[in-house]
């Protein structure tokens, strides 16, 4: 006999729900009480399982719909068995669906100046980018500037904030370079084929058929860091759970707007704007200890540890958090990372954090005890988000869950002012 | 004997000093126009190099101040001078002329300094004694101890009559240069034999990236003139007038027989190193931001104006003139032919 | 004519270039009342005044670059480096400033310079007193070196280095001050820079060398006369700029090559010499270029066996010839 899957009543107030995702299709068979699908309301994300076993004859609604709660979404029966007529086939244009944003017609004009050749994609590009050609070095016949010219003076020019003279703007690095290269966009190939590094004398402590890695200096750096760090503060961690539906919510609702501002969406500036919250209400975290007192910083400054993968970490600093949206830290956050990994970083951005924040979770890891970054008091550690099944209201739901630990420097907090401090970023995000 | 130091001005405690009565208005103005003249040449240089049309520029943005004191306060054609390669200012208040300065960076021929044989800003000028320099730092100034000491030598021996008028030798070195060996035999000779010499230090606080605190375990350069018996001066060298009153005590003091002064001109580099040195690595904006509120060139115009020698109308004209100057002097040198290959031959030997 | 030691030749000539310049002086360590550790300028002090001939720091850096410095201002400064094992830190202002101030300034600049130095070993002076210099040196186009071998030539060629517009090293070989003796002409008299001479002419091979070497092969040449061979012996005096002409006229002639000095083996000046020969007069070779130099050890030994083991001989050198004769 059919039985029907309805959309669960998820919350005293909720009335609605998204189906997410459907774990089986049709035809699969299906145990009692197996999950079938994935539901989602702005307060949690829950599966929902088969009230009886059978076959799955038919998914009424489809991923990413969103229907009122009681609405049938399946029907489940023995193999083979018809779909009863009437079982409410909700159609498409009933169910919320997000639109692809549309792409803005870019008008193909002449554009440019008077005088040298420019070709139609060069005009376009200038057009889109507000340029004027005559200030770009030329490559092509007769120092025509090129597709590839424009497209290359578009790159460094989005990298600075506003037009700025020769002179301040920064140089290659290389005093000099082969005179071949003199105005050229594109370094010479090299001749010489890299050597292997040599091997050093291996210290007394070697056993046989050891090897000697030399330290890398970004290495070294971090082992005094590291080092000094814990002879200074007393680190104590103290850990939390947060419950992360609602900024799951919030992402999902957002991420295709933000992308369309230009800022891939990611958990981190939620991480951030957590910590700025916490901070604001807690300014005494965001300071430094002296022996003269506690120094309290006047802006947020968080340091986002950036892997580097076998070379080590970085942690390249956003600078006055506290003024940002979520969509200005998001963007702070991409640009850092990017550039930490093209090795792009500059000594403004590394230096002058007042806390830091970590994911250790991106490779897995649930909790674990960081390293305060001097001379910051305290440190967040965000673990992996998984999702677990916890207890709501004497029910079990499923939500996705995440520990965040701070390590705090006990000469400035004590186990209840920490608490209380994480508590704000527990609350903070779980209301978001 | 310990010699007192002097401070003439100085920019962080804004000490300014008073217009000595020998600078009127039309050399003060004069001044004036020689550091735009010689702002806006550098600055097109810089344009230049990003454009790809010269391989090299080294920058003396910035420095002018001290080195067009320097300049008015020595007798052109008759002095010695062994300049260093941010010395654009000074030798352009001597005499040498913007055409002359693009002939250099382009390497073109018919380049005075060296026939485009040296890079440009290694400066050379027989007429007007401005002695031929090198890219190794600090060598100029054992050899300029040993002009003045020889101009000391031709009236001691008779070459020369006693009563003559005595030429002095002015070196100019950056603060890194006093780390090498060369600026302390030179100095060593200085104080001995009472040369008139001046050595100016124009303390910029970077030599390429290393900071000053790197360079010396001294905060002023001066300090370091009682180790070998000679003045020590530190001037204001973002101060035109500061800079000038300095160097003219020190030219004075060489003339009559008072012997050497070892004149550190406090200035800052706003620009990187050279044209393809990238700053961002060593120091931050701000900084260079808060040192570009204290440029020479923008405390001039302020005084000057403020003493009503400059009107707002006088200073656009004088903006029309250099940059008519500096066009005229690069397209003069773009149109100029590379040397021919036989330049490249000789001279060898005299 | 009168006879005199190689030290006193090269005295002669400095006293009578100051008598007739007083663009002339004197500058080093220990030259002033002491005379020289070589007392290569006594008596010069007092005839002449601590004005002229002066006393310096010990910083040789600055005898070179006040030096330059005064060449510039038009005078003909003599510049002694009490040893050349000691003009290494002078070497940047020589090898970038003097030599290259009339090329780079397009010849608006010259420094009418002489450095003079005592070089070579023999004299117990282990790895710094016993340094020959002159191949480093010849590698520098704008400068020009000068070695006597003999006080003739001394006082001749260091006058014409003190007139010469140009940066003169004048090395001195100071095993050979006292020991090398010889007729001096009166009268004023100069020995042009550039040629070499033909001290000792021969048929079967040509040997060049000069300063104490250049003794040393006048006495192998004698020594292997009387089993018949023919040496003739060429005594360069510039090592640069080098006199081709005379070398290559020479080999023409004999055929065989023999190239001696007591810097040691690689790199010294006999591999330029050699090179020069094997370029241009292959032709006319009947045997291989040789050259007999110091062994490749840093610098000459102190002891008595060491630096005998170190040093060419005429032993060493009518050995070399014997064996090259026979080829």
């Amino acid at each position: 006999m059919a039985t029907q899957v309805v959309m669960p009543q998820l919350g005293e107030s909720v009335v609605e729900g998204k189906v997410s995702r459907w774990l089986k299709k049709e035809g699969d068979a299906v145990k009692q009480y197996e999950p079938i699908l994935e539901v989602e309301t702005d307060k949690v994300t829950t599966e929902v399982t088969a009230a009886a076993g059978g076959s799955l004859l038919k998914i009424l609604v489809a991923e990413g719909l969103v229907v009122k709660a009681g609405t049938p979404l399946a029907v489940i029966g023995e193999a083979g068995e018809a779909v009863p007529a009437g079982a409410g086939l909700v159609p498409a244009q009933t169910g919320h669906a997000v639109a692809a944003p549309q792409m803005e017609a870019v008008g193909v004009g002449p554009g440019g100046t008077s005088g040298a050749r420019i070709s139609p994609v060069v005009a376009k590009i200038a057009a889109e980018h507000d340029i004027d050609v005559s200030q770009i070095r030329g490559t092509g016949e007769g120092g025509r500037v090129t597709k590839k010219d424009i497209l290359a003076y578009v790159e460094t020019k989005s990298h600075r904030k506003e037009e700025l003279p020769p002179w301040e703007q920064p140089g290659t690095g290389d005093l000099f370079k082969p005179t071949e290269e003199v105005g050229a966009p594109v370094p010479v190939a090299p001749i010489a084929p890299a050597s292997r590094p040599t091997l050093h004398a291996l210290p007394s402590t070697a056993l046989p058929g050891d090897e000697l890695m030399p330290l890398s200096s970004i290495r070294r750096s971090i082992a005094e860091h590291m080092v000094k760090s814990k002879t200074v503060s007393p680190h104590v961690t103290t850990i939390f759970e947060v419950d992360m539906s609602r900024v799951f919510a919030h992402r999902e609702a957002n991420k295709a707007a933000f992308e369309r501002d230009g800022a891939r969406l990611t958990f981190t500036p939620y991480f951030v704007a957590a910590s700025v919250a916490a901070l604001k209400a807690y300014p005494q975290v965001n300071s430094s200890f002296t022996d003269e007192g506690l120094l309290i910083h006047k802006h947020i400054n968080v340091g986002v540890a950036v892997s580097l993968g076998d070379e080590g970490l970085i942690v390249p600093i956003v600078k006055g958090a506290e003024g940002l949206s979520l969509l200005g830290l998001a963007r702070a956050v991409n640009d850092l990372a990017e550039r930490a990994r093209k090795k792009e970083l500059k000594p403004d951005d590394v230096v002058g954090s007042t806390f830091t924040i970590t994911n250790h979770g991106i490779s897995g890891s649930l909790f674990a005890t960081p390293i305060i970054n001097q001379p910051n008091v305290g440190i967040l550690g965000v673990g992996a988000i998984q999702k677990r099944a916890v207890v709501i209201n004497d029910a079990i739901a499923i939500r996705p869950m995440v520990y965040i630990g701070l390590t705090f420097d006990h000469r400035v907090l004590d186990g209840a002012s920490g608490d209380w401090f994480v508590a704000k970023i527990k609350e903070t995000l779980e209301n978001w | 004997m310990l010699q007192a130091r002097e401070r003439i001005g100085d920019m962080l405690t804004k000490t300014t000093v008073d217009i000595p009565s020998e600078l009127t208005p039309e050399r003060l103005l004069e001044m004036y126009y020689k550091m735009l003249l010689s702002r806006r040449l550098d600055e097109r240089m810089w344009v230049l190099h990003r454009q790809g049309k010269i391989a090299f520029h080294i920058s003396g943005l910035g420095q002018e101040g001290a080195q067009v004191g320097a300049a008015f306060a020595l007798k052109p054609g008759f002095d010695f001078i062994h300049p260093y390669y941010r010395d654009m200012a000074l030798v352009l208040s001597l005499g040498v002329t913007p055409r002359e300065l693009m002939l250099a960076v382009y390497g073109k021929k018919g380049e005075p300094s060296s026939g485009a044989r040296q890079m440009p800003a290694h400066y050379g000028y027989r007429k007007l004694n401005i002695v031929s320099g090198s890219s190794p730092v600090a060598t100029q100034a054992p050899q300029a101890a040993g002009i003045a000491f020889g101009e000391l030598y031709k009236r001691k021996v008779g070459l020369v009559a006693a009563e003559a008028e005595l030429p002095v030798t002015l070196t100019c070195l950056g603060e890194g240069s006093t780390s090498q060996g060369d600026f302390h035999e030179a100095l060593t000779w200085a104080g001995v034999y009472k040369l008139p010499l001046i050595v100016m230090v124009e303390n910029n606080l970077y030599a390429i990236s290393v900071p000053i605190n790197k360079q010396s375990a001294v905060t002023d350069v001066s300090e370091r003139a009682c180790a070998y018996g000679v003045t020590g001066v530190s001037a204001d060298g973002n101060d035109f007038i500061a800079s000038y009153i300095a160097a003219k005590a020190a030219v004075d003091r060489a003339r009559s027989g008072g012997g050497t002064t070892l004149l550190e001109a406090k200035t800052y580099r706003p620009v990187p190193h050279s044209s393809d040195d990238d700053d961002r690595s060593y120091r931050t904006r701000e900084e260079v931001e808060e040192w570009k509120k204290k440029d020479p060139i923008l405390r001039a115009k302020e005084l000057l104006m403020e003493e009503g020698l400059l009107s707002e109308k006088l200073s656009q004209e004088y903006d029309e003139r250099v940059a008519a100057e500096v066009d005229d002097a690069n397209r003069f040198a773009e149109e100029q032919p590379d040397p021919e290959v036989e330049w490249g031959m000789g001279p060898v030997y005299a | 004519m009168a006879e005199m030691t190689l030290i006193d030749a090269i005295r002669q000539a400095m006293d009578e270039e100051l008598a007739r310049d007083k663009r002339v002086f004197i500058v080093g360590e220990d030259v002033g009342p002491r005379g020289g550790v070589f007392r290569a300028t006594m008596g010069l002090h007092a005839k002449y005044g601590g004005d002229r001939i002066v006393d310096s720091p010990l910083a040789e850096l600055s005898i070179i670059a006040i030096g330059i410095g005064a060449a510039l201002d038009g005078l003909h400064p003599i510049c002694e480096i009490q040893f050349a094992d000691f003009i290494h830190p002078a070497f940047n202002q020589i090898v970038n400033e003097a030599a290259k101030l009339y090329y780079r300034s397009g010849g608006t600049w010259n420094v009418p310079m002489t450095i003079r130095a005592p070089y070579g070993g023999g004299i117990s002076g282990g790895l710094y007193h016993s340094q020959s210099l002159e191949a480093l040196f010849a590698h520098v186009p704008g400068l020009k070196i000068v070695i006597p071998s003999n006080p003739h030539d001394a006082k001749g060629l260091l006058k014409s280095a003190i007139r010469e517009p140009n940066p003169v090293l004048f090395f001195e070989p100071k095993k050979g001050y006292r020991l090398i003796k010889g007729d001096v002409p009166d009268g004023e008299y100069t020995v042009p820079i550039g040629p070499a001479q033909v001290t000792r002419e021969g048929t079967d091979l040509s040997v060049f060398a000069y300063g104490m070497m250049h003794w040393y092969c006048l006495q192998a040449a004698d020594e292997v006369a009387q089993e018949g061979i023919s040496v003739e012996v060429v005594d360069l005096r510039t090592i640069l700029p080098v006199d081709t002409k005379t070398i290559l006229e020479s080999v023409k002639k004999t055929s065989k090559a023999l190239i001696v000095h007591e810097d040691t083996l690689t790199m010294g000046y006999g591999a330029e010499v050699a090179a020069v020969i094997a370029g241009e007069a292959f032709e006319y070779l009947d045997g291989p270029v040789v050259r007999l130099g110091g062994p490749d050890v840093p610098a000459v030994p102190f002891s008595h066996s060491l630096q005998d083991w170190f040093m060419p001989n005429p032993k060493k050198i009518a050995d070399a010839i014997r064996k090259l004769a026979r080829y």
